[in-house]
């Protein structure tokens, strides 16, 4: 059919084509030199089959107007093609090109249909196609499904015919079951029978033995014991008499009664336990209750309702609580139903309670709702920040781990451990530091208060010194009677003896004082400062009198011996012999310096 | 742990006098007794057969043999060596023969279960018991003494007569609706009798010092029921184990189950700690072939095992038993309760190696021990909650709730542990080691739980 349809265009436009040549030819006489040596064989041809053309020289007239006639009908009225002279061969040219352009618009639309009409004739036939095939598969897929509804139908009534025959063999099944049991029955029963007939047998068997035995008198039935033994408990053996089976029944009774006693007992003190439980359990609600209902109160008549009830129901406690000893049937119930109540009541409340909290909830979630956003959001930004660097915080941890497990120690890590060992360290260090400060603050402090003391020791022993040193220019002065001049004189000497003495005795004490305490030295400090203030009135005393020295004058006449000691003089040494020999005396007046002197 | 020397014995008679003090044993047709601390020979005693069966009065201070092909028993005094008594049963028969609880009078029972004869040796009194039933256990003592329920059967229907020992009065006699009893047994406290119904029916009945029935309990129909009932020493629980491979434990109030112990084949609880025996052969090396160590003796041959702690879930070894076979060999048959009644050890016969130790306080699975092999005999300890097991091997094997052990026994010859017995003091086990030989085990428990 599109062979059809395209073939025809082709003719008609074959036919344009000679059309416009031949006009062409027509029309422009001057190149038809050329257009003929162009087409010179066609041209030929055509000259030579003049009869078959369309249109010759002789008839071009009669051509006009039938392509007028012909352009009539195609509806191209207006375009008229006319002869350029009456009976002439030329054309007019204008309407001639008019006429051919007008077909050849027509003939390019007519291709554009054609091509558009090709497409849509391959889509067509290519939907047809896909149709086609669709209908293919569908009606293969029917064919199956018939198929397979045929299959189930069959299977389903194979299913059938064995349920059929399953339920025949369960009936016949239970008919065996039946039967069987039956026969289970009827030869258990024969069992039983025969049982009991062998075993009346066998009795009456036992039966006829013993009597035989019994009356052959079997001599060989026979105990032999050397002497006959006492009882185990001691007693002797009694008659069989009714009081005996009396005591006996009595016997068994009181054990009986004993043991049934004794259960009652553990029965009483578990239910006793139990009922202690019980009345906790109760006095609990109640106080659970309680609370809720007088602080409730006020708000709903409800409430007060059940309030009055509670208080009827403390009552009724109360008073099962009075007849609980007496553990009557009322008293039971009255407790347990209480205690139902007790329990229902909690129950609601537990639920009201539920209730609550849920509303609360709610109420907690609109009012989180009322924060402001943008606070929320902070917050939940600022979380989320945290939550990233906890996060990583644990993934690093996570990975130090790792590296740790996977190489046992290689460098990283130790420097790792070496670095949290340092900063370990550090805090110690730290810590220690401070105490060392401390210490050392303490130390300094205290050897200010030694220094100022041994200041004021100086200071102390120089007075002393000089008190001294004018002590014994008198003592000498009271000794010698000497004239005042040479006493003087001497005097001078020992001062200046003194005074050269005086730093080794300073360094000395400050060799000893640094290894005593401050105590001690502070202690110590005011004996000089005693024997400083009155050295002389003493010292005086004491040589005049002979009185006992203390132990600070003792230690200045030390003192006084080891000065002398050091310096090589005659009269330093006479004088010392002389304050031995004081000192023999004073052991002679009073025994008790010698000890301390000694 | 000490151990004394081998002593012979034969039939397993070995036993500890009630007060503990001696030890009596029989070899073939003689009886000895020693001192129970120094293990001396203390008197030997002849009798006219090969002994069959010993016991020990109650107040030790006689001793039963009887010997059973013979129809005789002999009892000896240990306090007048040269007094004798011999009590012959004549054509009759004897099948088994034992003491009342005063030790006065010696029941005997016929063959063929014809009658009991209670023999007097205070008055050399006679005097019958007819129509006793052929069952389990039909005679038991309560534990004070005072009572005796025996089983009887007459007319097809089975009775319960309970007597006082006292003067053999029959005090109560009465008809258990029972098809065929199976047992019967006097709680600790002596006021209830627990009766039983044989392995057909799971029938358990519980009656009163008078002849009331105080409860009935069943737990299944159809299938093999009871196969063993005991009371807690507290008299507060009687445990049934059955055919099913559960032990039902009834209360004394309602008498009804408080609870069941299964015996799963695999443990899945947690709480439970398994212990399972692992033997290690010690490795033999070359120069240990020489001729020198396999005659020195069996040590190259024992095996070394040690317990070790299973995880949950563990799997235990069960052997399906013959379904065509009279008495499978399924359900509990042995059920112990520890002295304090505070545990409970079960043997499924099904998982014959593996002894199940229940604690009654939580009601719960407290240890499970699975040995090697299967369990020939457990036992109590009268005085502490310690359990000692022997499986037919040279070991012996001890729980406590701290722990378990096992301990190699030094005998020569590879002497095997077929039954234990504590003393009464709880200090020393008495092993019955092989077949004619015995061994008596002293053992400390200050010592024991040093090495534990």
């Amino acid at each position: 059919m599109g062979e059809w349809w395209t073939t025809v265009p082709i003719g008609t436009s074959m036919g344009n084509y000679e059309a416009s040549r031949i006009s062409h030819a027509t029309m422009s006489p001057s190149r038809q030199n050329n257009y003929v040596s162009m087409y010179s064989l066609p041209l030929s041809k055509s000259s030579y089959s003049v009869i078959s053309a369309f249109c010759t020289e002789d008839n071009i007239s009669p051509c006009i107007s039938y392509i007028n006639q012909e352009l009539d009908s195609l509806g191209l009225s207006s375009i008229c093609i006319e002869a350029s002279s009456p009976g002439g061969a030329g054309l007019s040219a204008v309407p001639a090109l008019n006429a051919m352009y007008e077909l050849l618009q027509i003939h390019r639309r007519n291709m554009c249909t054609l091509e558009e009409l090709e497409k849509e004739q391959l889509k067509k036939t290519s939907s047809l196609e896909h149709m086609q095939m669709n209908n293919s598969r569908l009606k293969d897929q029917l064919e199956l499904s018939i198929r397979e509804k045929s299959g189930l139908h069959e299977t389903e009534r194979q299913l059938q015919l064995k349920i059929k025959t399953l339920q025949s063999c369960l009936k016949t099944e239970k008919d065996e079951v039946q039967k069987l049991q039956n026969i289970i029955a009827s030869r258990a029963s024969q069992y039983s029978h025969d049982a009991k007939r062998k075993e009346r047998e066998a009795s009456k068997l036992k039966e006829r033995l013993s009597q035989l035995l019994v009356d052959r008198k079997d001599k060989k039935l026979a105990i032999d014991v050397l002497n006959c033994l006492g009882r185990s408990d001691g007693r002797r053996s009694h008659w069989k008499t009714a009081k005996a089976t009396a005591s006996h029944e009595g016997e068994m009774y009181k054990s009986l009664l004993s043991d049934y006693e004794a259960s009652q007992r553990s029965l009483m003190l578990e239910n006793a336990e139990l009922k202690k439980v019980l009345q906790q359990m109760k006095k609990e609600m109640i106080h659970i209750l309680s609370p809720r209902q007088s602080s409730s109160r006020r708000a709903t008549a409800d409430d007060t309702q059940e309030q009055v009830d509670s208080d009827g129901e403390e009552k009724a406690g109360d008073s099962s609580r009075e007849t609980l000893d007496q553990s009557c049937e009322h008293a039971r119930e009255q407790l347990t139903n209480s205690i139902r109540q007790q329990w229902r009541k909690l129950r609601n409340h537990m639920e009201k309670l539920d209730s609550q909290a849920s509303q609360v909830q709610n109420q907690l979630e609109s009012n989180k709702e009322v924060i402001p956003r943008e606070t929320h959001d902070e917050e939940m930004e600022r979380m989320r920040h945290e939550v990233q660097q906890c996060k990583e915080f644990i993934h690093t941890q996570q990975q130090l781990l790792q590296q740790q497990l996977n190489t046992s120690f290689d460098d990283e890590t130790a420097a790792l451990l070496n670095d949290c060992y340092t900063l370990e360290e550090k805090e110690r260090l730290k810590e220690e530091w401070r105490l060392f400060e401390e210490q050392k603050r303490n130390f300094e402090r205290e050897r200010k208060n030694f220094t100022e003391a041994a200041i004021r020791l100086g200071r102390e022993k120089k007075a002393f010194q000089e008190d001294r040193a004018t002590w014994l220019k008198n003592q000498f002065l009271n000794m010698t009677p000497f004239t005042d001049r040479r006493r003087c004189s001497s005097s001078d000497g020992h001062s200046a003896l003194s005074i050269r003495s005086e730093p080794e005795m300073r360094i000395s004490s400050t060799n000893t004082q640094p290894a005593k305490s401050s105590t001690y030295a502070t202690f110590s400090t005011p004996k000089p400062t005693q024997s400083a203030t009155v050295p002389s009135t003493t010292e005086l005393y004491r040589t005049l009198r002979l009185i006992p020295d203390s132990s600070s004058s003792r230690h200045s006449n030390r003192g006084f011996w080891q000065e002398s000691s050091t310096t090589e003089d005659g009269d330093a040494r006479f004088k010392s012999k002389s304050r031995v020999r004081c000192g023999d005396l004073s052991i002679f007046s009073l025994g008790e310096d010698e000890n301390s002197l000694t | 742990m000490n151990f004394s020397e081998v002593f012979k014995q034969s039939n397993q008679l070995c036993k500890v006098s009630p007060d503990g003090k001696y030890l009596a044993t029989c070899v073939q047709y003689r009886l000895v007794v020693r001192d129970m601390s120094t293990l001396q020979i203390l008197q030997l005693y002849t009798c006219l057969d090969q002994i069959s069966h010993m016991d020990w009065s109650s107040d030790s201070l006689f001793i039963l043999c009887a010997m059973y092909k013979r129809g005789l028993v002999q009892v000896w005094s240990l306090e007048q060596p040269d007094w004798h008594c011999k009590i012959d049963e004549g054509s009759i028969g004897l099948l088994s023969s034992r003491w009342s609880p005063d030790g006065r009078h010696i029941l005997n029972t016929t063959e063929f279960h014809l009658r009991i004869t209670v023999w007097s040796l205070c008055t050399k009194a006679v005097s019958y018991i007819k129509y006793p039933k052929a069952c389990q256990k039909g005679i038991d003592f309560s534990r004070d003494g005072c009572y005796m329920a025996l089983a009887e059967r007459r007319d097809c229907k089975d009775y319960v007569s309970v007597f006082v020992c006292d003067d053999w009065h029959l005090l109560r006699h009465f008809e258990t609706e029972t098809q065929d009893l199976g047992g019967l047994e006097w709680s600790p406290n002596g006021c209830v009798l627990a009766v039983w119904d044989s392995c057909l029916e799971y029938k358990v009945l519980l009656y009163s010092l008078d002849g009331r029935l105080l409860s009935t309990y069943s737990a299944y129909e159809w299938s093999l029921g009871v196969k063993t009932v005991t009371w807690s020493p507290s008299s507060q629980f009687l445990a049934i184990g059955s055919y099913d491979e559960k032990v039902r434990v009834l209360n004394h109030i309602t008498w009804k189950k408080i609870t069941q112990f299964e015996h799963p084949a695999t443990i899945n609880n947690t709480k439970a700690v398994v212990y399972k025996e692992v033997e290690r052969r010690p490795a033999v090396g070359a120069d240990d072939l020489s001729l020198h160590n396999i005659t020195i003796g069996t040590t190259l041959f024992n095996t070394q095992s040690k317990y070790e702690i299973c995880p949950p879930p563990v799997q235990i070894p069960v052997v399906k038993p013959d379904p065509d076979r009279a008495n499978p060999k399924i359900g509990v048959s042995t059920l112990a309760f520890s002295s304090d009644s505070r545990y409970l050890a079960t043997k499924n016969d099904n998982m014959a190696s593996v002894v199940w130790v229940w604690d009654m306080q939580n009601m719960s699975l407290e240890a499970v021990l699975e040995q090697c092999s299967a369990v020939r005999c457990f036992q109590w300890d009268p005085r502490r909650p310690r359990l000692a097991l022997c499986t037919g091997n040279s070991k012996l094997y001890l729980w406590s709730p701290a722990g378990c052990v096992s301990v190699e026994v030094p005998t020569e010859g590879g002497f095997q542990v077929q039954s234990l017995n504590w003393h009464c003091s709880g200090d020393s086990l008495i092993l019955l080691v092989s077949k004619y030989h015995l061994l008596g085990t002293k053992c400390v428990q200050k010592h024991y739980f040093k090495t534990l």
